[in-house]
């Protein structure tokens, strides 16, 4: 991966002034190249990961993973299919897997309930969709490379040789 | 009655330096710049290895030189990465950390008054080990010009002269971050060569060589008799605490060594053993990953300590920035210790490293971005 890619995927806030500093380009080459990488869809959005456990009010906030089996389509395979599911906004991700299913959702909602009614009244019935199997998310321990928990303090001495 | 201590060790260490490092150490909030180990924890395959070791039980000692299987994972490493070749039963040793290794190695080769050569600045034990065996220490000023290289008409010019018959030598260098690329080893090789040299090469930073690769100094033609070669697990794998280093050299050197160790030491501890294995086993991805971020705070940290007009040259290696503060008019201790009091931010004064390195400090980057960042702005505040 191109270096001031690595840089923002690690730490989107880094200033342009900072990259060009730490890879030796200069400013307006690195904005040239993020404003690239923006229009071309390579960089698709600035987001914070934010620890949800730690913040009072959404602790209603509930997520499933579901394995959903499905029966592939003429000509267009899963995709048709796909589409029409990953289309809900409760479906925050969804991946073609191999293995004993075929899509694997990460859906959200505001409280089991809904999530519940999502499955039921929309993705269950649907033509096509031979099965489901959802799973609860009971406690997450790490996302996206992070480890969610206070992070681990660095026990070193202030000063050595 | 008071005890008294030898004269040798009542004239050691530099005391203006040790207070500086208890009036750091007694400070709560400090950004520090003065650490010399790395900011990651020691990567988990390694820790678990180092846990999973205790559970079954390895908690005895082991063979004085090392595990067989070590020194075996260490020979192949050194076979496969540089083409290095060292028999591992009788031309490894392993050691707690390389400082040990440096003491054992000097009082083996040492006969009193032999001549040691130290360029400086440099790590602060080379001089007081070199002397506490006996040793003769002539110390060779390397040039801010120069990037603190040592030049082969220089090494020529002092070896000459003095007479000198080891050399320590250290690249990438603490506090310098200078290292040495094929072609200028290759001139140093000449003049060693050519006064009879034998040199100890404490490449313990060797992973992070930033400009080219690293080429350890035994691997040039006729070097391999004549060095004894140092590195440990310490920098490369954030391994500081395991403490386990290795020397490698002649079968009659690291037989002398050995004997030393066998009586001081006796082995290095097992457990740090087994995880430095491990690291040896299955570490790779974490060094390459910590070489990219380190390359990127070093060019981060150079180029704001030069706009904030403390000069400061490009390391090429370790994660040391060696810049001056001459125009400050400062002391070391002094620059280190106002910044401490006013901003907070802790770094090592350059004196600890040889009276040349006064008007220079260390900073070490080896620390979050976030920090190196914060810690840059209040430089900058405390120079107006």
């Amino acid at each position: 991966m191109d270096e001031i890619l690595d840089i923002l995927a690690g730490d989107a806030r880094v200033t342009p002034v900072e990259i060009a500093k730490m890879t030796g380009k200069s400013k307006d080459a690195v904005q040239k190249a993020i404003k690239k990488y923006e229009q071309s869809g390579v960089i698709v959005q600035y987001k914070t990961l934010i620890n949800h456990d730690l913040v009072r009010e959404s602790n209603s906030f509930v997520r499933a993973l579901i394995e959903v089996s499905v029966t592939p389509q003429k000509d267009v395979g899963f995709d048709h299919i796909a589409e029409r599911i990953y289309s809900f906004p409760e479906v925050v991700s969804c991946y073609l897997v191999s293995g004993t299913y075929d899509l694997l959702l990460i859906v959200e909602g505001e409280n089991i309930q809904k999530v519940s009614n999502f499955i039921a009244s929309k993705l269950s019935p649907m033509e096509n969709v031979r099965g489901t199997a959802t799973h609860f998310l009971l406690k997450k321990y790490k996302e996206d490379g992070h480890v969610l928990k206070q992070k681990e303090t660095s026990k070193r001495l202030n000063i050595s040789y | 009655m008071k005890i008294q201590i030898s004269k040798k060790v009542d004239d050691m260490a530099p005391s203006g330096i040790r207070a500086f490092f208890d009036l750091v150490l007694g400070m709560k909030d400090v950004i520090s710049l003065g650490v010399g180990e790395p900011d990651f924890v020691t990567p988990w395959n390694i820790r678990e290895k180092a846990i999973t070791a205790y559970e079954e039980g390895y908690t005895s000692y082991t063979s004085n030189k090392g595990l067989i299987s070590l020194r075996k994972q260490i020979a192949h490493f050194l076979k496969h990465k540089f083409d290095l070749v060292y028999d591992p039963e009788t031309e490894i040793l392993i050691t707690v950390g390389v400082s040990e290794g440096l003491d054992l190695a000097w009082r083996t080769l040492i006969n009193p008054g032999d001549k040691v050569l130290v360029p400086e600045p440099c790590y602060v034990s080379y001089a007081p080990l070199a002397d506490m065996a006996g040793g003769r220490v002539i110390r060779m000023v390397t040039q801010t010009k120069n990037h603190f290289k040592m030049l082969p008409a220089e090494l020529d010019q002092i070896c000459k002269k003095e007479g000198i018959k080891y050399l320590m030598i250290n690249y990438p260098s603490n506090p310098t971050g200078a290292s040495y690329n094929r072609k200028e080893l290759e001139a140093l090789v000449k003049v060693i060569k050519k006064n009879n040299v034998v040199v100890i090469s404490d490449e313990v930073y060797d992973d992070l060589t930033y400009d080219f690769d690293h080429v350890p100094l035994a691997t040039l033609p006729g070097m391999k008799e004549r060095v004894i070669y140092m590195n440990g697990f310490s920098k490369a794998y954030a391994m500081t605490g395991f403490r386990i280093g290795f020397a490698c050299g002649p079968e009659n050197v690291i037989a002398g060594m050995t004997k030393i160790h066998q009586y001081t030491i006796l082995c290095a501890p097992i457990n740090g053993q087994m995880a430095a294995e491990e690291a040896l086993v299955n570490g790779h991805k974490s060094v390459a990953a910590m070489k990219t971020e380190y390359k990127r705070r070093r060019q981060f940290i150079v180029d704001s300590l030069n706009e904030m007009g403390l000069e400061c040259h490009m390391p090429q290696g370790a994660f040391y920035a060696f810049p001056s503060i001459k125009k400050t008019s400062m002391t070391s201790i002094d620059f280190a210790q106002e910044l401490l009091k006013e901003q907070k931010v802790a770094l090592v004064p350059g004196v600890a490293f040889g009276p040349s390195a006064e008007g220079h400090v260390r900073i070490s980057y080896a620390s979050s971005f976030e920090a190196l960042k914060e810690a840059m702005a209040r430089v900058k505040k405390f120079l107006k």
